[in-house]
């Protein structure tokens, strides 16, 4: 495989920033109630995380190593409000769901560990595909998470209503519990659970 | 090798630089974009709970906007006289912005509703029956639309209550905005509990002499209402959710009664009669 692929594809499962390095969770708790949230935010974090990568990447040399945090720091947050000045402009609905955790993406590890574990290192090209594959691969345990906790906490899909829950004289008794973040924790749970038990080599010795 | 201090400074200022005209790039160039959706927002709020556009109705933001225009007619009211303000534009006041200015709002003693500071002025609308002309004829009263804010369970609540014309019945509530617990407090934007609204009344029986009203009686319960003819001020309470449910009652109770519009609810119903005070009140707009 070459390099720049691996770059790419190795978050997604094999090094997912979730479920291995146990990043980016808090968020991953708050927007995950409905889809339709979940993605708007997995498209931002791919977005922001890509671009972080690429320019930290691209004046990797140049940086000054005393400095070098607040460079990153600085150029992640002028990412985020840029973000969440699109987000404004364009999908004003969400963004208003989305409140402060557009403006936290500042605070995700994720962001962060990526600038600094990879994109210090690493060319303008690899950083890019890490940053997409660290960004998608987040992207897709708040998707498996938004799939439960919208299904079961409010019968809906998206917005469509899939199971007709009884508040709105249908027959599904909605699960209160998915709606609230402790559902995310267990669903996060179980996603590293399965994905432990499917690829061995992950487990961590106590 | 440490690099030269001048140099750390040096590259400090060019990042700082290119991230600042990045963001500032974005911000003024986005900010027309972003306004006109927080308009259409609002407007779309509004022609809901007048019953103009169902919920979440796909409309291109030239129909909303049409839509508002030719229903819709706004006015500002000055709260502690009861009086239209027709000095101020009502299409450029901002209520919020005026709630947050010292000079244009004052802070309130502790109250149940939870309401920190109220403006002197606040945004009223005026629901048309038919469609107006585009030089604001044929407008004719149909219902009032109030704004309401106040406190839930972990958030501020913010929404408009529809009144009909005689201040008294409720022709709707709704909330746009609010972070109540869901499937709880959340309920507030349920269909079915938004539907027990309409027919209810804010002050005294159907039709009876405003003279005769001394306060706000709606609000909501705990347990079942049942039906307006069974009691015709109550809603059912949201289960679990008895900390929102007390505050919808509270922010009603506060911005319908004195501390709110009630002075503008008195001075336009005695001022000879409910019709005409309410032509007038739109008239002195034009």
């Amino acid at each position: 495989m070459s390099k720049s692929k691996q770059a790419l594809l190795d978050p997604l499962f094999d090094n997912n920033p979730i479920a291995l390095q146990v990043l980016g969770i808090c968020s991953a708790l708050a927007v995950t109630t409905k889809m339709e949230t979940a993605s708007v935010m997995a498209v931002a974090v791919v977005a922001v995380v890509a671009l972080s990568n690429l320019s930290v990447s691209l004046i990797r040399n140049y940086i000054p190593p005393s400095i070098r945090i607040i460079v990153q720091l600085t150029i992640i947050a002028s990412l985020v409000i840029v973000t969440d000045q699109i987000l404004k402009a364009f999908v004003y609905e969400i963004s208003k769901q989305l409140s402060v955790f557009v403006g936290l993406i500042i605070t995700n590890c994720i962001v962060m560990g990526r600038a600094e574990a990879y994109a210090m290192q690493n060319s303008p090209g690899l950083s890019l595909m890490d940053g997409i594959g660290n960004g998608v691969g987040y992207g897709i345990v708040l998707m498996v998470v938004g799939f439960f906790r919208e299904l079961f906490g409010s019968g809906s899909l998206f917005g469509v209503e899939i199971l007709s829950p009884v508040t709105q004289g249908g027959w599904y008794q909605p699960n209160g519990l998915m709606v609230l973040a402790p559902a995310a924790f267990f669903l996060i749970g179980g996603f590293i659970w399965i994905l432990r038990t499917y690829k061995p080599e992950q487990v961590t010795e106590d | 090798m440490q690099p030269k201090v001048g140099y750390i400074i040096g590259f400090c200022i060019a990042v700082c630089l290119v991230c600042s005209v990045i963001v500032s790039g974005a911000a003024v160039g986005l900010k027309d974009r972003q306004d006109a959706n927080k308009l259409l927002d609002r407007q779309k709020k509004v022609l809901a709970v007048a019953g103009l556009m169902e919920e979440g109705a796909v409309l291109t933001p030239a129909d909303v906007e049409a839509l508002f225009n030719s229903r819709i007619r706004s006015i500002v009211v000055d709260l502690k006289t009861g009086q239209v303000d027709s000095d101020t534009d009502a299409k450029t006041f901002d209520q919020v912005k005026a709630t947050k200015d010292p000079a244009q709002s004052e802070a309130m003693e502790k109250n149940s509703a939870g309401v920190g500071r109220v403006p002197h002025k606040a945004l009223v609308y005026q629901v048309s029956k038919e469609a107006m002309k585009e030089d604001g004829s044929g407008f004719e009263l149909d219902a009032w639309i109030f704004p309401v804010s106040g406190r839930g369970l972990w958030s501020t609540l913010y929404g408009y209550i529809s009144l009909a014309p005689d201040f008294n019945e409720v022709r709707g509530l709704i909330f746009y905005q609010h972070a109540e617990t869901p499937g709880l407090g959340g309920e507030v934007d349920n269909k079915l509990w938004k539907a027990k609204w309409p027919g209810r009344l804010v002050f005294g029986p159907k039709g009876s002499e405003h003279a005769s009203w001394n306060e706000v009686k709606v609000g909501v319960i705990k347990g079942q209402a049942g039906t307006v003819d069974e009691d015709p001020h109550h809603v059912d309470g949201l289960s679990g959710a008895t900390i929102t449910s007390n505050g919808v009652t509270n922010l009603l109770r506060f911005w319908l009664g004195d501390p709110g519009f009630g002075p503008f609810i008195k001075n336009s119903l005695s001022s000879q009669g409910t019709e005409t005070a309410a032509l007038q009140a739109g008239g002195d707009v034009r």
